[in-house]
């Protein structure tokens, strides 16, 4: 199946002379939801803005379903709902009215009953006729995601969509999103909180200084970065780890009561039972073992940090 | 054409001026009255007759045409800047929506208002002079004209100003002096000579003149020329309305 966003050669230099993103060329599958990581700076937002017509490229492509992003603007932006990083709102009208607003400004019949429901499933019905400006940061947040909603589009981009919302409420709006792409809506996220990403998404693509350098199934990237590590609790304190199980590059931690062994799930041989035999030569018992998986947020600190 | 947008820009712009509806409409009332307890009785009673009209009658198109102008202008202005000003443009940039749609929305918006304003005032001068409108299709063109044109106008200023400052800057520097000085207040023919070429290159001049016609059958250039400039502004507005949208200038990075 055709991506449903294509992205190719794009690049944008800023006026101030800096360049935000340099040829980049990305494919998002249709229906899927794709995480983009990438530290301060790296060129999420600018990705973005560019994609939904905020900021004008340099040079490069980009295809929304086909429809080029500046020559048929019209019926490439239709399919897209936007929630920015930046809290941007008017804070005299009401939820109600600007909800409506965006659906109108997308060229939309109006629907009073599917704006209801948008809201409700963001739990702000009750906030509906206040003014924005009453409203909490965590609250003008989900008003901005009802914004996008609004227009149903095929599309969602949500620029960094939990930043500043409680646990609870999080959980909630990554359900919103779980029932978007059931319903087949591609949504492409950004995010810092690396357990949204290991959470939400199906792929996962890594930015850094304005170049994707990762692109690749969330599975399959735990998988292949994934590393996990062997914990064992000891019976009694070691001072040193013993010269004969060197090549384990055995960590002593917890102040020489536990030792932990890191290994390679990929690989066909994970030596924990060679590691086992040879304790127990070396004399030293256990009392209590567990092995720990790598999050993403490791393999993604090492990544950028390459 | 996306009238749905057109019509939700439209009417949100509307409501922003149906709440702040007293302090729009009140002050203009207010000035305007005081224009006519100065000029009109003050001053007016001891000016003979202009061109066959009494002083302060002669004086109603100018004081209508000075609202509309600076309403108009600092409507759409502000209405264009404040999303910007904002961040809330975002919205307008990442929607389905030609810049022709925007700007018909906005300037649509912006027209109304100071369309309606204009009429307020019309009704307010009537309480103090007899009104006598000879020619009503033409001045409700011009004044339609002119509202339009200066909310255009306006617009172009709220995108290229970056500041508060700048926003106020071109309608107090040039727009102010250039309607006092379009005779709002007094016919150019009672001018020295030399003023009155001056005066000529102020486009203000032609829209009083043509506005003022449509009142008294008395203008200081000829119809014709008057709805020559009043159109040749408009469209110079609205090519460099059309040259922004076309480069995103200050509107994109
Ligand atoms: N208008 C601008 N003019 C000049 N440089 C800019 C502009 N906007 C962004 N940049 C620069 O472009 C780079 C990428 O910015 P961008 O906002 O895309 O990063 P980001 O990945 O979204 O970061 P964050 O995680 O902090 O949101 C940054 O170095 C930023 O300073
Ligand atoms: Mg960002």
């Amino acid at each position: 199946m055709s991506p449903i966003i294509s992205v190719s050669g794009l690049t944008k230099s800023y006026a101030s002379g800096f360049t935000a993103l340099k040829s980049i060329d990305l494919d998002i599958n249709r229906g899927e939801i794709f995480a983009l990581l990438g530290p301060n700076g790296a060129g999420k937002t600018t990705l973005i803005s560019i994609i939904c017509g905020i900021v004008n490229p340099t040079s490069g492509t980009v295809l929304v379903d086909g429809h080029d992003i500046t020559s048929a603007y019209r019926a490439a932006r239709s399919l897209i709902g936007l929630v920015p990083q930046e809290l941007h709102t008017d804070s005299f009208e009401t939820v109600w009215a600007t909800v409506n607003f965006s659906r109108g400004l997308f060229g939309k019949p109006k629907n009073p009953a599917l704006i209801e429901k948008i809201l409700r499933d963001l739990s702000l019905w009750e906030k509906k006729d206040s003014k924005i400006m009453e409203l909490s940061g965590g609250m003008k947040r989900r008003v901005m995601i009802a914004k996008a909603l609004s227009h149903e589009p095929q599309i969602l981009f949500l620029d960094e969509p939990t930043a500043g919302v409680d646990v609870e409420l999080r959980k909630g709006m990554w359900e919103v999103v779980r029932e978007l792409r059931a319903a087949g809506v591609t949504v492409l996220l950004t995010t810092h909180y690396i357990e949204e990403a290991e959470e939400m998404a199906d792929r996962v693509g890594v930015i850094n200084a304005g170049e994707i350098i990762l692109v690749e199934d969330k599975a399959k990237l735990m998988q292949q970065f994934g590393k996990k590590r062997l914990k064992l609790h000891l019976q009694s304190r070691i001072d040193a780890v013993p010269v004969a199980l060197a090549p384990y590059h055995l960590e002593l931690r917890n102040g020489g009561m536990e030792l932990v062994y890191t290994y390679d799930t990929k690989s066909e041989r994970t030596g924990i039972t060679s590691l086992l035999s040879d304790l127990r030569d070396a004399g030293i018992r256990f009392a209590d073992l567990d092995t720990v998986q790598n999050s993403l947020e490791e393999i993604f600190v090492n990544l950028v940090r390459k | 054409m996306n009238f749905r947008a057109i019509q939700a820009i439209y009417l949100f712009e509307m409501a922003r001026t149906w709440r702040t509806l007293l302090q729009s409409i009140v002050s203009p009332v207010i000035s305007t009255s005081l224009y006519f307890v100065v000029f009109g009785a003050a001053i007016g009673s001891r000016i003979a007759s202009v061109e066959g009209v009494s002083y302060g009658t002669f004086i109603v198109p100018g004081l209508v045409m000075l609202s509309v102008l600076t309403q108009s202008i600092s409507n759409a202005s502000f209405g264009i800047y404040f999303p910007k000003f904002i961040g809330t443009i975002y919205e307008l940039l990442s929607a389905p929506v030609s810049p022709l749609e925007v700007v018909i929305g906005y300037v649509g918006a912006a027209a109304t208002k100071s369309i309606i304003l204009g009429l307020i005032i019309l009704g307010t001068a009537g309480l103090f002079v007899p009104l006598h409108i000879l020619h009503p299709v033409w001045m409700l063109t011009f004044l339609v004209l002119t509202a339009v044109t200066f909310s255009l106008f306006g617009f172009i200023i709220g995108i290229w100003a970056d500041s508060f400052e700048k926003l106020q800057a071109i309608p107090l520097l040039v727009v102010t002096p250039l309607t006092f000085l379009g005779g709002s207040f007094y016919s150019v023919s009672m001018l020295p000579s030399g003023w009155r070429t001056v005066t000529l290159l102020n486009p203000v001049v032609y829209l009083i003149s043509g506005f003022r016609w449509s009142f008294y059958e008395i203008s200081d250039v000829s119809i014709e020329l008057s709805v020559f400039m009043t159109l040749t502004f408009l469209v110079v507005c609205m090519g460099l309305v059309w040259w922004i949208f076309k480069t995103g200038y200050k509107l994109k990075k």
